[in-house]
């Protein structure tokens, strides 16, 4: 009833630009005098000069966590690498009040939202289901049954608007869970009740070996946003001056009660779906190195030298920054954790029922008696 | 867990009231001392349980499908929309696992929900959100992040519905550890335990036996309502009560059953034999300490629900029972359960749901002849 009572958008605003949006071309140049839906203006020199520091420390966190997994450290990681503008701009684009909610790949966003790198890890290197507390940063846990975090940002920006709080929530997920059915009730919850959410779709070509061609056969992913009536659009993932302006586009449209939408990234998974995944199974080696010359650090870099706003001491200051994250990984990791198996039972209700009171006095006699003989 | 409470029923006005203590706010509608006795519906008392949580907190919301103008279709939230306005009870789009997954995220953001599923079978869309998120959330985050949410399910049968409308679902629930399960079975309970549910800090799977929405029982609303607002604390979550004292055997059901059992129990007094009734109520937490006392006083149990047999709740009472009371067991505990065939068409339900000639044909069977 009530939830009707913002005009709607015409067809052009919610039908994604006919390219997506780039305002840093492949070799490093501003592509100046393109036309897209909207006017995208190239962000702040300061700003693009942290967001490529920002992605320099991503890139690092991909090496460094798919070195641990190598070294046995941590049990599994799915690499954003090649990915990494998509989950800085995530995280830049929002105030601090504001929610982001990730996938298991998006740990690069996490962090770069100022989440702790080893309680990050928890997850991947298996001592808990998750290790960071959702409030201190707002930032959700890291979903893994796909597009079911779609929902609860709905449910977290509805609520936000009932009670007048001026927050944002930025969705993210895959190509693939673009198919899942909560994808589709999320994006029209959200729509029906004309709440603050930004659904962030990175189509990196691929859910694990499934190419997106079939997945779906949309002129693009944003174009289903028009079915929802909300705007979509689509935009280079590996252009973080583009990727900022859009988001940032689409956070100040929700910011200012103009409802959700949907932001489309192009991109691509550089590496298989996870250390466990062989990509070689269904992709040739041509199809990736063709992706390499479109690298966004590599980009990003060359427009930074090109407009003289990277210097050596710059570029010497950012490797150490990310240097230091990759070292706060790899103590934190090499260093043994230590879990508690009284835990197993102390949060699955806020006050363990009393059959859980005696699993846990039985797993406490056994270890007790284990403790004893060893 | 504390001392059985005893409480009236309208079906057996014998029963013995306890004093109206906090722990027991049942206690304070009963008795004609009590104040002004109202006739109260099963459906009736689980509208004012909403609309009493509405008014005592701002952050209790109710949605789900047709619950708005209409008030449900069965009309559990009739008027909820008009008193609290459009963004406190409204309607949603039609998809359950939207429903669902909406609330997790509106308690994440300081809410309470309480989200209506139409029907049993119309919940199963949202099982994924129920299982990986709604009962896995605070266990995630070590409780950092807990789901005040309350996802009422009108269920089981008896109502002569069409395929689709009268399943007894709750094993799948029950079987999802982080879920709290509750069952009521008269309108006094589906007050109270509705309330409890609303202001508990877990998220609550609320299963409401459609049979019953329209039975009746006096009540005085007033003080049942402060009773419950004196309590801080759940008194309903994690506790059985004894529905009808008994000596020789003892029938434990929940919802639905629990009318079946109480009937089966009259019946049987007329035989000369004394069938004490548990009413389970909370499937999860469940109050093994009073089922258990009272099995170990009567010997003899029989273990009733409408949903298949196999694998479930009934199942479990049963192996839980013996388990814990062998030695004061005179017979094996034996179960009247539906039949592990779908929910059958209006026309043969009968046949399906367990009924007063076949629970008293089960405790026929209790082994007598040994005693
Ligand atoms: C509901 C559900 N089904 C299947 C899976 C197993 N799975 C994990 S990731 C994945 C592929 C997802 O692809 P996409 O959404 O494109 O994200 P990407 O991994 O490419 O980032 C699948 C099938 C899952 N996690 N959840
Ligand atoms: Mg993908």
């Amino acid at each position: 009833m009530n939830q009707l009572s913002t005009p709607a958008l015409t067809q052009e605003q919610m039908l994604p630009s006919q390219q997506p949006v780039r305002l840093i071309d492949e070799s490093g140049t501003a592509a100046v005098g393109r036309t897209y839906k909207e006017n995208y203006p190239l962000p702040a020199e300061q700003t693009l000069l942290r967001g490529y520091a920002q992605l320099v420390t991503g890139r690092r966190i991909n090496d460094q966590a798919s070195a641990l997994v190598r070294q046995g450290r941590m049990a599994v990681y799915p690499s954003s690498h090649g990915q990494e503008a998509c989950q800085v701009a995530a995280a830049m684009c929002l105030a601090d009040g504001d929610w982001l909610f990730p996938t298991y790949r998006d740990t690069v966003a996490v962090m770069a939202r100022g989440v702790d790198p080893v309680q990050v890890m928890e997850l991947l290197r298996g001592s808990w289901h998750s290790g960071y507390d959702p409030y201190e940063h707002n930032v959700a846990t890291q979903s893994t049954p796909l597009a079911t975090q779609l929902l609860h940002a709905v449910g977290v920006a509805h609520a936000a608007k009932l009670k007048g709080q001026d927050t944002v929530v930025v969705a993210l997920c895959g190509d693939g869970a673009s198919s899942e059915g909560d994808f589709h009730e999320a994006l029209n919850f959200a729509a029906v009740f004309h709440v603050p959410v930004v659904f962030f779709v990175q189509n990196n070509e691929y859910a694990i070996s499934v190419p997106l061609s079939q997945q779906s056969v949309a002129p693009s992913l944003a174009h289903k946003a028009i079915g929802y009536g909300m705007p979509g659009e689509r935009v280079d993932g590996n252009d973080l001056a583009a990727l900022l302006a859009v988001l940032g586009n689409a956070v100040q449209r929700a910011r200012s009660g103009g409802g959700p939408s949907l932001v489309e990234a192009h991109t691509y998974r550089m590496q298989s779906h996870t250390n466990a995944d062989d990509a070689s199974r269904y992709r040739t080696a041509d199809e990736v190195s063709a992706w390499e010359p479109r690298d966004p650090l590599l980009r990003l870099r060359t427009y930074l030298l090109g407009a003289n706003l990277l210097t050596e001491a710059d570029e010497g200051r950012i490797a150490a920054e990310a240097e230091s994250v990759a070292k706060v990984l790899r103590d934190g990791l090499n260093a043994d954790v230590s879990v508690d198996p009284q835990d197993l039972f102390r949060f699955v209700y806020s006050e363990p029922t009393p059959q859980l009171l005696e699993q846990a006095q039985l797993l406490g006699e056994e270890l007790s008696r284990e403790g004893a003989t060893s | 867990m504390t001392a059985i409470s005893a409480r009236p029923t309208a079906a057996d006005p014998s029963v013995q009231t306890p004093p109206a203590t906090a722990e027991s706010p049942a206690a304070a509608t009963a008795g004609p001392a009590a104040g002004k006795q109202q006739s109260l519906t099963f459906a009736k008392a689980l509208t004012l349980a909403m609309a009493d949580s509405m008014a005592a907190d701002d952050a209790v919301v109710v949605f789900g499908e047709d619950v708005g103008v209409l008030g449900g279709v069965f009309r559990i939230t009739e008027g909820l929309n008009k008193r609290f306005g459009q963004e406190r009870c409204f309607d949603t789009p039609l998809a359950e696992s939207g429903i669902v997954g909406m609330a997790v995220g509106m308690a994440m953001n300081g809410m309470k929900p309480v989200v209506e599923m139409q029907f049993d079978a119309f919940a199963y869309p949202a099982f994924e959100q129920v299982v990986s998120h709604v009962a896995k959330m605070a266990n995630r985050t070590k409780g950092k992040v807990r789901l005040p949410m309350v996802i009422r399910i009108p269920y089981a049968g008896g109502i002569g519905g069409v395929e689709h409308h009268c399943d007894s679902s709750e094993a799948y629930y029950v079987h999802t550890p982080g879920l709290t399960v509750l069952a009521p079975s008269t309108a006094v309970d589906a007050y109270l335990m509705l309330r409890d549910a609303i202001r508990s800090p877990d998220p609550v799977v609320f299963l409401e036996p459609k049979k019953l929405y329209f039975a009746k029982e006096d009540v005085d609303i007033d003080a049942l309502r402060a009773a419950y607002e004196s309590t801080a604390q759940a008194t309903s979550i994690g506790r059985a009560v004894i529905a009808r004292e008994g000596t020789d055997a003892t029938l434990i059901a929940y919802g639905p059953s629990v009318p079946t059992a109480l009937a089966a129990a009259e019946a049987a007094a007329a035989e000369g034999r004394s069938l004490q009734v548990i009413d389970v109520r909370s499937l999860v937490p469940f109050d093994d300490e009073t089922v258990c006392a009272a099995v170990r006083r009567t010997g003899r149990a029989v273990v009733i629900a409408e949903a298949p047999g196999f694998a479930s709740v009934a199942a479990e009472i049963v192996a839980r029972v013996q388990e814990r009371c062998f030695h004061s067991l005179a017979a094996p505990v034996r179960r009247v359960t539906g039949f592990d065939i779908p929910y059958p068409a209006p026309k043969l339900e009968q046949h399906y749901l367990p009924g007063v000639d076949r629970i008293l044909d089960v405790v026929d069977e209790l082994q007598w002849e040994d005693q």
